[in-house]
């Protein structure tokens, strides 16, 4: 009877059942779109460097992130390879650059040149062209989300970079960036010509490490051999370009916040809308009480208000959400919803409801029985 | 053998309002109320008949005195202890009905005896038996909008009725329902008091209530200032165990 009396006291009112559900599904929308921007954006940050086969990136001191990082001195590859348990070291530019687009303008990248023999990291989804015509002497890929941007209309245009000119050799789906600079693959040999380095010089060094091998130790050994660089794992690196782009730049901080701002708006909508209704059957929940039922009871009626609301709210503003992430896939930035974020949502709105329920449950705790009799 | 009272009370004071404002309600009554017996409270208004009838359903506490319900001490419970035996000795029936708009007539009945603890199907199967020696039978799945007066005064009778509780509070039962209905819902509640042997007590100022009762007593002031009692004929109960009294409401 929980149930049936928390059903009908909720569909009985269909306005302000209505109501309670916009404010939880505009909740939901607003929350899921926030995260969901906020995870598209680290998995953007990070992809690079998980897509990377490296135990270790040896980078100059002070790199903030993949793409924010100064050239190494040069040379430090052979003193790396000296170190007991480096299989690898390889080398790979990756610097800001400027693209003239062919009918003129130019457009901030970022320049990635990976050596195509050593591997290590290098364009990968390749939906048009051929790896072979990056590897040629003008030869570069490029996404095709960033075609537009580029001022390119596929595989065989042209534009320049520097002053070299280069000519789309390879479409890649799905590489894209969080800085909105698109990433444009040459060779190492080539992007070094482009930015002036030498031939020992690049801006990361992609360690690999013989399985087995303590990867603090040969981190340390690194360090004593090399001055004047870091070197970090993985998953250090991916923190510290997360820092870099979700915090010290506030893009994060806003992502989070507006999801924040998502939850205390729905709140309050169901906190609103649960007390009006609690008021509205306030009579109700003193006869209830006079027929000699707990507060728990009460209680529970009122939190399957709650939970019901919740789980309606939860359906039909994921059902919004997801469309809204299926437009955002071909977007610059693409919202991301997974399983765990889904789960989340589901506990979140459910939490949310469960606490909006808390100023019905206050006052219907001071219900006094004896106004049943109230004349 | 005279039954034992199912409500003891004993030299009951409660003092309403705080400060200046604080006003002696009740002035020390005592009073039993037995099985079998109707007994109706009566007197004026502000003369404390609803404030003795909320102490006596453990709704209010009182001031100071003491309070035995079907052999238990009612005295220092607190609020939940107090529910406890409200859902285990009372069966309540209001002026204005109370009934759950939201709820069909099964439901309000299923409600009552929910709060008691009852399963599902024993609910369903005792709150259609109450329903059916009340009349309504056939409005099992009416909402209260959709039922008249009496009819809606006659499933709360049935919620009440449904858990057995050994002693029935009505406020002012009939003070919604016109002459007709009025009569009707007193039959019915002398008929619970004698075909089902429980204590009915019913507070009213209704003057077309008196015939229906074992036991009629005053109270002004806060103090219980006359009590009499009467032989009730048995008009009309015929019609109540054959679940007739539909035809009148």
């Amino acid at each position: 009877m929980v149930l049936t009396l928390a059903f009908r006291n909720l569909f009985h009112d269909r306005i302000r059942l209505a109501v309670t559900l916009v404010g939880i599904l505009f909740s939901i929308v607003l929350v899921a779109v926030q995260l969901g921007l906020y995870l598209g954006a680290r998995k953007m940050i990070v992809s690079m460097v998980q897509q990377a086969d490296a135990d270790l990136w040896v980078t100059a001191y002070g790199a903030k992130s993949f793409e924010d990082s100064a050239a190494l001195r040069g040379g430090e590859r052979h003193a790396v390879l000296s170190v007991p348990g480096v299989t690898s070291a390889v080398p790979i530019v990756v610097a800001f650059n400027e693209w003239r687009k062919p009918a003129g303008g130019p457009t901030v990248i970022v320049l990635g040149g990976p050596d195509p023999e050593g591997g290590g990291l290098g364009p990968w989804n390749v939906v048009a062209g051929d790896l072979r015509d990056v590897i040629a002497p003008d030869g570069v890929a490029v996404d095709k989300s960033y075609l537009t941007d580029l001022g390119v209309a596929g595989v065989g245009d042209t534009a320049q970079i520097e002053s070299s000119r280069v000519r789309v050799g390879a479409l890649t789906n799905g590489i894209r960036s969080f800085t909105m600079a698109p990433y444009v693959f040459t060779t190492l040999k080539r992007a070094r010509g482009m930015l002036n380095l030498s031939n020992d010089q690049a801006t990361y060094l992609l360690v690999k490490l013989q399985p087995g091998t303590d990867r603090d130790g040969a981190r340390q050994a690194i360090k004593d051999k090399l001055s004047n660089v870091e070197v970090l794992t993985s998953p250090e690196f991916e923190g510290r370009s997360l820092d870099q782009w979700l915090f010290a730049t506030g893009a994060g901080v806003a992502l989070i916040g507006g999801a924040l701002l998502g939850i205390l708006v729905g709140t309050v909508i169901v906190a609103q809308t649960l007390y009006s209704s609690t008021k509205d059957h306030l009579s109700e929940f003193a006869t209830l009480r006079a027929l000699g039922s707990s507060k728990g009871y009460i209680h529970r009626v009122i939190l399957l208000q709650a939970a019901l609301s919740a789980v309606i709210g939860y359906v039909l503003g994921m059902g919004i959400a997801l469309v809204v992430v299926s437009f955002s896939e071909q977007t610059a930035l693409p919202i991301v919803m997974t399983p765990e974020l889904a789960a989340g949502l589901f506990i979140l709105t459910v939490a949310m409801c469960s606490i909006s329920a808390m100023a019905a449950i206050m006052k219907v705790t001071k219900i006094d029985p004896a106004m049943v009799f109230a004349r | 053998m005279k039954p034992q009272p199912v409500l003891q009370a004993t030299d009951i004071v409660k003092d309403l309002g705080q400060g200046a404002g604080k006003v002696r309600a009740l002035k020390g009554v005592s009073l039993t109320v037995s099985p079998g017996q109707l007994t109706l409270l009566m007197g004026p208004s502000g003369s404390g008949k609803t404030t003795l009838l909320s102490i006596l359903g453990c709704i209010l506490t009182p001031t100071s005195g003491s309070l035995t319900l079907g052999g238990e001490k009612a005295d220092g419970l607190d609020p939940e202890e107090l529910a406890e035996l409200r859902r285990r000795h009372i069966g309540f029936v209001f002026q204005t009905y109370n009934l759950f708009p939201t709820l069909t007539a099964e439901e309000n009945v299923r409600l009552a005896l929910d709060v008691r603890g009852n399963g599902r199907r024993s609910a369903t199967h005792m709150a259609r038996t109450a329903l059916t020696s009340v009349g309504l039978g056939h409005k099992l799945r009416s909402y209260p909008r959709n039922m008249s007066g009496g009819e809606q005064q006659r499933v709360a009778i049935a919620r009440a009725l449904a858990g057995a509780p050994s002693l029935i509070l009505a406020d002012e039962p009939t003070a919604a329902l016109d002459s007709e209905n009025g009569q009707a819902v007193m039959v019915l509640l002398a008929d619970i008091a004698k075909r089902e042997n429980r204590a009915v007590l019913a507070v009213t100022h209704d003057p077309r209530t008196l015939p229906y009762a074992d036991r009629i007593i005053r109270i002004e002031d806060g103090v219980i200032v006359g009590e009499k009692r009467q032989k009730v004929k048995p008009s009309g109960m015929s019609n109540v165990a054959n679940g007739k009294i539909g035809a009148h409401v």
